[in-house]
């Protein structure tokens, strides 16, 4: 029986930690300015965590093993109520690794969340309800249209569904779509809110998680740096249609993102 | 023995209503527990059958309830989740073992107060059937999983089921905080002033300890998320804003301003993140127990278990903001939370090297309950391992709310905390009921359990990490899921499997209970009082006879010994180190 | 009663601290008896009971922390109004008739000087029913002041005050779905009330255990002084209340 345990413990450690290392499923291909400290945090800690991991399993199915009971074969149990110096040797030891493993990570949260984004970086608003995401862009005078509640009407899309001002002056240059353009290798000002329940704007190449929360704005910023197209998904349980609360990102080059502006203003008129 | 004559508290009841209905026997009522769970614990798992069927074949006809809308899988997956959390890993470990060894352990008669205790248990069976009757009321059951965000789950019109079904699931767990409230003031009040001469607190069993601070735990937690489930339902029935802001839900304008969502979490985790610990902690007691009493060898570190097990419960009060990193929060508190969620692993690791310190040097029994305890310590370490990704913020941030997080909570809460279950059950059972389980079907479910639930929650961290999230009903929508639905398969077969293997269980307990070999009264060669008494004990746990503890709880392999064990109540003197 | 002990002592230096929790005697047997009546130890029950309590009143402590942190966060939180494009506070005081509550308060404070009466009269009847079970002895006052009936009219009383608040308040305009400070207002007055009454409830036990239910003066004492102490706390929980509604106002 002991041999059996060692043997399944083994095996299950070794199938594991031999996905992690293959890994045919893993963290998709990072397209933002964050994607690469982060995913160096990630590799980090799960070698870290790995080495741990693969040491303790091992050991458990080995001393289950080398200390079974033989009968009167046995050596006589080692009786013994511990040892306080191994007690603080891996009580320092697992301190140090877990506490120095967080403040690496902590450098790079603090990068991504203590700054508000830069001057030149491009404002946009994103607004989930259920179960659509909606887009806003504040348009060549640069700012954000009021909204009123009492306007949102959510089953004509778009404008009426965010609730948008007509009557307010900054809001008639304001561009509310569906999919969401980025200019790549430019900072976006991201604005989330949130019209009904708590939502939560994912988007998993960008390393890039926020919930939208009725009753805030909460501003947070990310750089994408490459061009391509990228499903959003929505990560906070928000209704029967959560699953399928998803839109697109679509980063393109800043030219290209000109003409499309420049193409939703026009329709504008 | 070392004993003291002594005059019986209370003599035993007659009749059945007040034998086995409304006993105010701790061990009636320690069973009485251990079955509302082990029910809980069926209707949870069949839940989630339904779940993973519908995830693989959204489209299928399941027999009885038909085509799974997907409201229904979140209906599903809500149920599932607050039925296994309250109605089990809160329920057996410590209301249905807790109740049961408490005394026995201690050397008392009874619980502190045993009417106190009959009630406990019988509001917490009024909880049960309220929260399983939101299942048949008008729009069924809610659909807001088990953290009941608002506005989703505070706003009647938000989706199916968040009509009577989400009230009674409130009403439910309130009543649920009332009984906790009044097990924990028993089980404190019984440890701190019942113990028999001798029993210092040094001395107890690892179990006590356990049942004893997750007893403080459940104390000062309970309150807070009762607190918050009452303004939860003025919210949404007396028209008040505790968390409702302005919103329009389906196109309507909702009369609430001003109010919080994030209030609403902060008190969940508040009580929320001490919960998970009083999961855990009953079962890392058993751990320690099993594992020394099936090693021959005094419990590697008995001091450093205890303060790790203080550590644990004091910092599991400051961390509960870890489980809301992406919530809109300040980043400046998720840098707090973080540095002291890293803290916690730490007397959890010491718990782990002394546990393999305890196997260490042994001579190992392979009985099965030492096969769930060997197997908890492999499935803890695992699950507890995954744990610093998500302590860091920086990594949560791709990793919050995927499958990432609900591999992590499944092999800590669904499989560790459940192996404590099981290694309780069939180390005690002889105790319980006077025979002995079978061995044969027991390695058999070990094996099948073992396997089966690393097949079904080890997959579930790689899909997290390639982003699939968590509480979706189909995964046909989003394009990149397609290419992880072969895994679900997997957890999904796995999952049959390991379910198919829990009937093994059911088998066994039952028919061990009638036709078990007789058990002998300490069949496993243990030293704590449980063990000094009858098979199964008599009413007042020792015949009258309280026993005068002379030894530490885990006394094996002593040199110079007559055994390779002393009994707590040995008079012979101890040689301690 | 023997008790059968190692007869030499037993050195165990693990057992840091030998004697923590005091071990009971359980049940007599020449230990602790407060004599006459069937070997309870009364002192014993009384001491468990009380540490119920106050782990007890520690979850109702806590209770009231959730409402309370709730209550702050409350306050000083501000909304975003999409209307204005900005967070703005929406707190608007509610308008308690202070002096009625004030009376109120009296009425409960004298409660609780009632309450304590009876706790240290039954008492006193505890410690000399042994006496009084002397043939021939008997010690005056045969009828006491009815301090636990007195208390319970006060209390309801104080109830009854309550209500008066909750008309006035609806006079005035302020439900409890008005705003937040209301909200707050009748949740914290209600919870209080609702825990008020169970101790009304169990006054009204304590007073049955004697005439209806002839349960011994030692086991009615433990009922009272325990209610007595939970009534006290609702006393100082009251005026907990009423500071914060005044310092948040």
């Amino acid at each position: 029986m002991g041999l059996a345990l060692l043997a399944v413990i083994w095996i299950i450690t070794f199938v594991s930690t031999y996905f992690f290392i293959w890994h045919p499923w893993w963290l998709p291909a990072g397209a933002s300015a964050a994607a690469a400290a982060i995913d160096h945090q990630f590799n980090n800690t799960y070698i870290a965590m790995g080495i741990v991991f693969v040491l303790a399993q091992c050991c458990l199915g080995l001393f289950v093993w080398q200390y079974r009971d033989r009968g009167s074969n046995s050596a006589p149990v080692s009786y013994s109520h511990g040892n306080t110096t191994m007690e603080i040797v891996w009580t320092v030891l697992t301190a140090v690794l877990f506490v120095g493993l967080n403040l690496m990570g902590s450098q790079i949260w603090a990068a991504e969340r203590f700054d508000p984004a830069g001057p030149s970086a491009l404002p946009v608003e994103v607004t989930g309800m259920q179960f659509a995401w909606y887009f806003r862009y504040a348009g060549p005078d640069g700012k954000f249209g009021l909204t009123n509640p009492k306007l949102m009407d959510p089953s004509s899309g778009s404008e009426a569904a965010i609730g948008l001002d007509t009557s307010d002056p900054a809001a008639k240059d304001d561009v509310v779509t569906g999919t969401m353009f980025l200019p790549v290798n430019r900072q976006v000002d991201l604005t989330l809110r949130a019209v009904d329940v708590i939502h939560s704007f994912f988007v998993p190449n960008m390393r890039f998680k926020q919930d939208a929360v009725p009753g805030l704005a909460i501003h947070m910023h990310f750089t994408p740096t490459q061009i391509g197209d990228y499903e959003i998904a929505c990560a906070e349980l928000c209704g029967l249609g959560h699953y399928k609360m998803h839109g697109m990102l679509k980063v393109v080059s800043q030219e290209d993102f000109d003409k499309w502006m420049a193409a939703r203003e026009a329709e504008k008129q | 023995m070392a004993t003291s004559e002594v005059v019986h508290a209370h003599a035993a009841p007659q009749g059945f209503i007040r034998k086995y209905i409304f006993s105010l026997d701790h061990k009636v009522i320690g069973i009485q527990y251990f079955f509302l769970a082990l029910t809980a614990v069926w209707v949870g798992m069949i839940l989630s059958l339904f779940m993973r069927i519908h995830l693989i074949w959204p489209n299928a006809d399941i027999p009885l309830i038909g085509h799974i809308q997907p409201e229904t899988y979140l209906s599903l997956l809500t149920m599932h989740g607050t039925i296994m959390v309250f109605f089990v890993l809160t329920t057996a470990p410590q209301g249905g073992f807790g109740n049961y060894f408490l005394p026995i352990q201690i050397g008392a008669p009874d619980m502190a107060f045993p009417v106190l205790n009959m009630l406990s248990f019988w509001t917490t069976f009024v909880a049960f059937v309220i929260m399983l009757a939101a299942f048949f009321v008008t729009g069924g059951a809610p659909l807001h999983g088990w953290t009941g965000y608002p506005p989703l789950s505070a706003v009647q019109s938000t989706g199916p089921g968040e009509g009577l079904g989400a009230d009674l699931w409130i009403t439910s767990i309130a009543i649920f905080c009332a009984a906790s409230l009044m097990g924990a003031l028993n089980f404190i009040t019984t440890t701190l002033d019942l113990r028999a001469k001798g029993m210092t607190l040094m001395r107890m069993p690892l179990t006590v300890w356990s049942w004893l601070i997750t007893a403080i735990l459940g104390l000062l937690a309970f309150g807070v998320l009762l607190s918050a489930g009452i303004l939860m339902l003025m919210d949404r029935n007396l028209g008040t804003s505790f968390f409702l802001p302005v919103i329009v839900v389906n196109g309507q304008l909702m009369a609430h301003k001003g109010g919080s969502p994030l209030l609403w979490q902060h008190l969940f985790w508040f009580f929320g993140h001490p919960e998970v610990y009083i999961a855990i902690l009953p079962g890392m007691g058993v751990a320690s127990q099993v594992l020394s009493t099936f090693s021959r060898k005094p419990i590697f570190g008995y001091r450093a278990m205890v303060y790790a097990m203080l550590a644990i419960g004091f910092l599991g009060f400051m961390v509960w903001g870890h489980h809301m990193f992406m919530s809109g929060m300040s980043p400046y508190s998720a840098f707090a939370f973080s540095l002291l969620t890293m803290a916690i692993g730490v007397p959890s690791a010491i718990k782990t090297f002394n546990w393999l310190g305890t196997i260490h040097g042994g001579r190992v029994r392979f009985y099965t309950p030492m096969l769930f305890a060997i197997g908890f310590v492999s499935l803890f370490v695992s699950g507890g391992l995954s744990g610093p990704f998500l302590a860091q913020p920086a990594l949560d941030i791709p990793l919050h709310d995927t499958y990432f997080v609900v591999g992590h909570f499944h092999l800590i809460m669904g499989v560790a905390a459940i192996f404590g279950i099981f290694a309780a059950t069939y180390y005690w059972f002889p105790k319980m009921f006077g025979r002995m389980m079978n061995e044969g079907m027991g390695k058999v479910h070990f094996w099948l359990t073992f396997i089966g639930t690393y097949a079904i929650f080890m997959p579930m961290h790689y899909l997290g990490m390639a982003g699939h999230p968590r509480r979706y009903s189909q995964l046909t929508e989003l394009a990149y899921l397609h290419p992880l639905i072969p895994v679900q398969r997997f957890m999904t077969y796995a999952a049959f499997v390991t379910i198919g293997a829990q009937l093994i269980f059911v088998v066994n307990l039952f028919w061990s209970m009638f036709k078990g070999q007789k058990a002998a009264d300490n069949p496993w060669d243990a030293t704590t009082l449980e063990w000094t008494t009858a098979t199964p004990p008599p009413h007042d746990n020792f015949g009258g006879h309280t026993p005068v503890v002379t030894h530490g709880p885990y006394e094996y392999g002593v040199p110079g010994a007559a055994r390779d064990f002393i009994m707590q109540n040995d008079p012979t003197p101890s040689t301690a180190h | 009663m023997s008790t059968v002990a190692p007869n030499f002592a037993v050195k165990d230096p693990r057992a840091g601290d030998a004697g923590g929790g005091a071990p009971p005697s359980f049940g007599g047997g020449g230990d602790g008896d407060s004599g006459g009546n069937g070997g309870f130890d009364y002192g014993e029950r009384l001491r468990r009971a009380r540490l119920g309590l106050v782990l007890g009143l520690t979850a109702v402590i806590m209770l009231f922390v959730g409402f309370t942190s709730a209550l702050l966060v409350r306050k000083g939180l501000p909304s975003f109004d999409a209307q204005t494009n900005t967070y703005s506070r929406d707190w608007v005081a509610i308008n308690l008739p202070w002096t009625l509550l004030l009376v109120n308060t009296a009425v409960l404070l004298f409660s609780s000087l009632t309450m304590e009466f009876a706790r240290r009269g039954i008492a006193r009847q505890a410690a000399l029913a042994p006496v009084k079970s002397i043939p021939g002895v008997t010690l005056g006052d045969e009828k006491p002041f009815p301090w636990l009936g007195s208390t319970v009219i006060l209390g309801l009383g104080f109830l009854a005050g309550q209500l008066l608040v909750w008309r006035i308040l609806h006079e005035r305009h302020f439900f409890v779905n008005t705003g937040p400070s209301s909200s707050f207002a009748y949740l914290l007055f209600a919870t209080h009330a609702l825990h008020l009454a169970g101790g009304v409830i169990a006054l009204l036990y304590a007073a049955s255990t004697s005439w209806l239910l002839h349960k011994p003066v030692e086991a009615q004492r433990i009922v009272v002084d325990i209610t007595a102490w939970y009534w006290h706390f609702m006393a100082l929980l009251w005026i907990y209340i009423l500071v914060l509604l005044m310092i948040v106002r």
